[in-house]
């Protein structure tokens, strides 16, 4: 079980938190023309590297903030976490 | 009732209490402390199970965890349990084992017949015997395979025991108490260490308890319980027996298994069987010591053949002899401590010794004490069907090869010793990637991979003076990063014998012509020809190796055999061990039970279970629950011998015709707050958001990204910048976590705050052509007509002195109202309506009536709504606004979701108009066409109508706006129904939707 640090709440056991998807992903604007490429892009293509992923996972059973977590798919090792608002390196 | 192996006075059992038990039905005793292993070889029993393949009789073979044959099926304190390790389980008064994998009995086994057929159980040979025909696989081989081999009995009876988790956070978790463990302990605990110590066996001290050395003046066993007294006296250090750590997960979580009082005569009722430990540590020591290897010979499986280390333990620990008649077959000097114990107590053993004669410390003594020692020798095979009669040795020659000298000895037990496995289970599970020590020619862990240390044997060291030295060093220090406290310890004066080097030789040569089995793997029946079959079919790797033979796959996970396979395989290939390298260890090291593992989490507390505010009424009027999540809710309420068609038929009919009233207390419900509120609501729902006035209430439907529906509901405007949503019962949970992910992540900037009141407040609706008439006499006061409260209006009032919420919205197509009080008021609310609906027929309603409501008035729930359906599909296009944009509205252009045959939401009617279609039937052309049938389309959800006494269904059809009129086949090949329908609108009854608005 995973032992992530919450920017909020400090380190927490996994099974407070859920599974986000990639943190990297930005939603195009709203109210603005999509290109449907870029559309589809963002809907459907996910990378799914086998190393460094900045992921996000929500605190649903404590403080309920979404964060990133920067993690390695392979090992597990969690390198960094930060507030949704804050850039990992 | 004599032990004729019981030794006079030797051992830590407690002589002073006898306990009885049987095996295979017979009587018999042993003393607390004893194992049931012990026990039995006190007895003088050594075959205690027949093997898994070849059904071999088996005996012991180890002391404790390595055990690899005695598993047995044990009852006691009222359970059943199949597959003990017989050299784990404690004694415990009326204890009854039996063996397993026999038939008719362990002494008289029909399946032994596998042992003279076994030319045709090769290695593989489930992949070729049972190939051909095909079908015979699951109706003949399988079956037969099954019964025949196989482990014990798991009892059908429900689990009475209670089993617990604990969740623990340490600074340092050292995992077993021999020397190097005690000796981390002791310096972390010092340093003001938060430190647990877990031993699996119900003694602490490991080797200390065995082996004949000294500390600081004190014999291993006393410097230990020294130890042990200190560091339970102190208030950071937990010590735990029984305890055994069986996994190493992510992030230096580790997961110990305590066995808390199966060991118990009697115990309190809510003293738990076991427990799982969850421990969360800084920093962990691995003191798992190393595990005695066998060297591999012939018949080497036979009852009466044990590692030299636990003949050695049963003589220390249980004052147990495993034989009066020893041969000890040896590559090194740590059987010759065997040899001496054995002398000790009067038994002459005969040492045979692989290595040539030479000298040591060990050998020297054991030569001043007159022991017969035979240098070069070795066991070829031992004679005996059920137990170790005799012995053929033979002196090898130089090159170890063949033999210069074969001859016949007699004895009742072969003490084996082929020098010593690191046990680094738990740090190959950490993620360590171990590393091959020639010194010793084992793997030992190599660079940290998570926050493990490894200290003593477990590590490779395998003296007492560098286990203590490295225990010290490393508690002391890993422990002072933490406390940032170090308090000296200086390092005991140790008195230990040396050992010279142990002998590079793991198998015994056959002579010619001879062709005994020599096992690698006892538990899988894994023979030294099985390994050479698998190599010679082109298996190279060793995990297909593994796999294809089946090697160390057992429940003993290959302790005894591992290295012993892994040094045979490097042979045949000549190649060195590390370039063979080893298989992966997973957890648990130990099996453990499923008791364990699901903990107090059974039956009620299996998952937490929500009951609204009125549960207890409900309850009380023989309501039928329904779990909906974690909800319960009613789905009919019972009248007399009602069935559950007859119930929701009674009472749908009577919402149609009088009035109803329904706890709808589980829809979810969201407060959002700010003011940018509407807009927020305007970019999460699919229709216009923006001109809601306050005081209305609206449907909305909300879309994933890929423009597939997530939830649709009603959001009602409480004032200017608050809003009320509701979702429903099953997506309440992703509801809210979709909101707060638009809020916290994709649009900060929108000033707005959503938090769950779903539990805040007790609902109830109230449906039916009378329900205004109702809620006129529940709201004497105010003026509920059609003008003053519309179809989609909002009012607050006081419910008979407390404040409440009226919504005006339907969910069963009629007019209707939903009440919302607080939580605390809402079995008086629901209580009030009861005596006050009296006057205009009301009665209660389920889910199953619901459902009936909503299915014939074409109202899409969960089953249309399935992950699959996008707007068009379940006819809310309309709610759709093509001004705005919204989650997932780039989606709906995609080309698929705008062909014409695209599918769409239709209503089905049986032609007999009698039979009902069962849910999920799938809508074909033809009954009978030859399969795969094309398949147009599925049921999403049945019922019968009241409206129009017949059974109605709504489907989800291929191009369905087309398919009015026409008549296909409903199939249910799980139900073996067919049903002839013919296609209507989905709107059954009202399709205009008057009855709402009146």
């Amino acid at each position: 079980m995973l032992y992530i640090k919450c920017p909020y709440c400090g380190l927490r056991a996994q099974k407070e938190f859920s599974y986000g998807g990639d943190a990297t992903v930005k939603r195009p604007n709203i109210n603005e023309e999509v290109p449907s490429e870029d559309w589809d892009n963002f809907v459907y293509m996910r990378k799914s590297p086998r190393g460094k992923h900045i992921e996000l996972w929500q605190h649903i059973a404590g403080c309920r903030q979404w964060i990133k977590v920067q993690r390695d798919t392979a090992t597990h090792e969690i390198f960094q976490t930060a507030k949704v608002t804050e850039e990992i390196r | 009732m004599s032990q004729p192996f019981r030794l006079n006075k030797e051992g830590l059992i407690n002589r002073d209490k006898k306990i009885s038990f049987t095996f295979n039905g017979k009587k018999l005793f042993g003393y607390e402390g004893d194992t049931i292993a012990s026990a039995l070889i006190a007895n003088g029993i050594h075959l205690v199970g027949r093997s898994f393949k070849y059904h071999r009789p088996r005996g012991f073979f180890g002391a404790g965890v390595e055990e690899p044959n005695a598993k047995l099926q044990v009852e006691f304190n009222g359970h059943s349990e199949p597959n003990v390790n017989a050299t784990e389980m404690e004694l415990v008064e009326g204890l009854s084992a039996t063996s397993q994998n026999c038939w008719p009995s362990v002494n008289f086994d029909v399946g032994a017949i596998n042992n003279f057929l076994k030319m045709f159980f090769p290695a593989g040979f489930y992949y070729k015997t049972f190939m051909w025909p095909k079908s015979f696989w699951y109706k003949i081989y399988e079956p037969f395979i099954r019964k025949a081999a196989g482990l014990g009995v798991a009892s059908i009876e429900k689990d009475k025991e209670r089993y617990e988790h604990k969740f623990e956070y340490c600074d340092l978790l050292v995992t077993g108490s021999g020397p190097s463990g005690l000796a981390s302990a002791y310096a972390a605990a010092k340093n003001g260490a938060k430190v647990i110590l877990a031993e699996d066996k119900p003694r602490f001290g490991g080797t200390l308890l065995t082996d004949d050395v000294s500390i600081d003046n004190l014999s291993g066993k006393d410097w230990a319980e020294k130890i042990i007294t200190e560091l339970k006296s102190m208030p950071n250090v937990t010590v735990k027996n029984r305890s055994q750590v069986f996994g190493y997960y992510d992030h230096n979580m580790l997961v110990m298994f305590e066995r808390v009082s199966d060991h118990l005569e009697k115990k309190s009722k809510f003293t738990p069987r076991q427990r799982l430990w969850y421990i969360r540590a800084k920093e962990t020591i691995l003191s798992t010591g190393s595990i005695e290897r066998p060297i591999v010979f012939g018949n080497n499986d036979t009852p009466g053949i044990f590692l030299s280390a636990a003949a050695k333990e049963y003589m220390k620990v249980y004052g147990v002899l495993v034989g009066k008649k020893p041969l000890i077959f040896t590559n090194n000097d740590s059987a010759y401590e065997t040899a001496l114990e054995f002398k000790k107590n009067n038994v002459e053993p005969i040492i045979l010794d692989t290595r040539e004669e030479h000298s040591s410390e060990l050998i020297d003594e054991a030569k001043s004490k007159g022991i017969d020692i035979r240098f070069s020798h070795g066991v070829i095979v031992a004679n005996g069907y059920k137990k170790v009669k005799s012995a053929k040795i033979g002196k090898l020659n130089k090159d170890k090869n063949s033999f210069e000298k074969i001859e016949t000895v007699d004895c009742d037990c072969i003490c084996v010793s082929g020098f010593w496995t690191p046990s680094v289970h738990l740090a190959s599970q950490s993620g360590n990637k171990l590393k091959y020590e020639e010194k010793i020619d084992a793997f030992i862990p190599d660079k940290k991979k998570q926050h493990e240390t490894s200290v003593g044997a477990a590590n490779g060291s395998f003296t007492l003076e560098e286990s203590l030295k490295h225990g010290f060093e490393n508690g002391s220090n890993l422990s002072a990063k933490i406390t940032e406290t170090k308090t000296e310890i200086s390092i005991p004066n140790v008195n230990e014998k040396k050992y010279g080097a142990h002998d590079k030789f793991w198998c015994m040569p056959l002579p010619k012509n001879e062709n005994p089995k020599r096992f690698v793997d006892f538990q899988n029946d894994v023979s030294v020809s099985d390994i050479e079959i698998a190599l010679s079919e082109g298996y190279r790797s060793i995990e297909h190796v593994k796999r294809y033979t089946t090697l160390g796959m057992a429940t003993d996970q290959g302790r005894t055999s591992n290295l012993n396979g892994l040094q045979l395989v490097s042979n045949i290939e000549n190649k060195i061990v590390p370039e063979v390298g080893h298989t992966t260890f997973r957890p648990p090291f130990t099996p453990i039970t499923i008791g364990t593992i699901v903990g107090r989490e059974v039956g009620m507390e299996y998952m937490p279970t929500r009951k609204t505010p009125m549960h207890e009424w409900h309850e009380k009027n023989n309501a039928v629950f329904v779990d909906a999540g974690a909800w319960k809710r009613p789905r009919y309420y019972k009248l007399g011998s009602e069935t559950l068609f007859e119930a929701s038929k009674r009472e749908a009919k009577n919402v149609r015709e009088n009035v109803g009233i329904c706890d709808v207390t589980t829809l979810g419900k969201i407060d959002i707050k700010g003011p940018d509120a509407a807009e927020f609501l305007n970019r999460v729902y699919t229709n216009a958001w923006m001109k809601l006035p306050v005081g209305k209430a609206r449907y909305g439907l909300m879309l994933r990204e890929d423009g597939i529906v997530m939830d649709d509901g009603t959001t009602t405007r409480i004032s200017e910048n608050h809003y009320h949503m509701t979702t429903t019962t099953a997506q309440a949970a992703n509801v809210l976590s979709h909101l707060e992910y638009y809020l916290q992540i994709v649009w900060p900037e929108l000033n707005v705050n959503v938090v769950s009141t779903t539990e805040q407040w007790a609902g109830a609706a109230i449906a039916g052509p009378k329900s205004r008439d109702m809620l006129s006499k529940l709201y004497p006061d105010l003026d509920v007509s059609n003008e003053a409260l519309p179809f989609m209006g909002y009012k607050e009032a006081e419910f008979f002195g407390v404040p409440s919420r009226i919504f005006r919205i339907s969910f069963s197509g009629e007019l209707a109202y939903e009440i919302n009080v607080k939580s605390d008021h809402g079995m008086f609310m629901w209580e009030k309506m009861m005596e006050v609906g009296k006057d205009f027929g009301n009665q209660p309603y389920g889910t199953e009536a619901l459902s009936t409501l909503r299915i014939e008035m074409g109202h899409v729930a969960g089953p249309e709504l399935d992950g699959r359906t996008i707007p068009s599909d379940v006819s809310l296009n309309g709610l759709v606004s093509k001004k705005k944009d919204f989650i997932g509205k780039n989606s709906l252009g995609r080309e698929a979701f705008n062909v014409e045959s695209r599918q769409k939401i239709v209503g089905l009617i049986p032609i007999d108009r009698k039979s009902s279609i069962p849910e999920g039937s799938h809508i074909v052309q033809d009954q009978n066409a030859k399969l795969p049938n094309p398949k147009l389309g599925h049921v999403s959800s049945s019922c019968w109508s009241v409206e129009n006494n017949n059974p109605f269904s709504l489907a989800i059809m291929k191009d369905g706006k087309n398919m009015i009129g026409k008549k296909f086949f409903a199939v249910s090949p799980l139900k073996n129904k067919s049903i002839e329908v013919e296609v209507i609108s989905s709107h059954y009854v009202d399709p205009e939707g008057k009855r709402v608005r009146s």
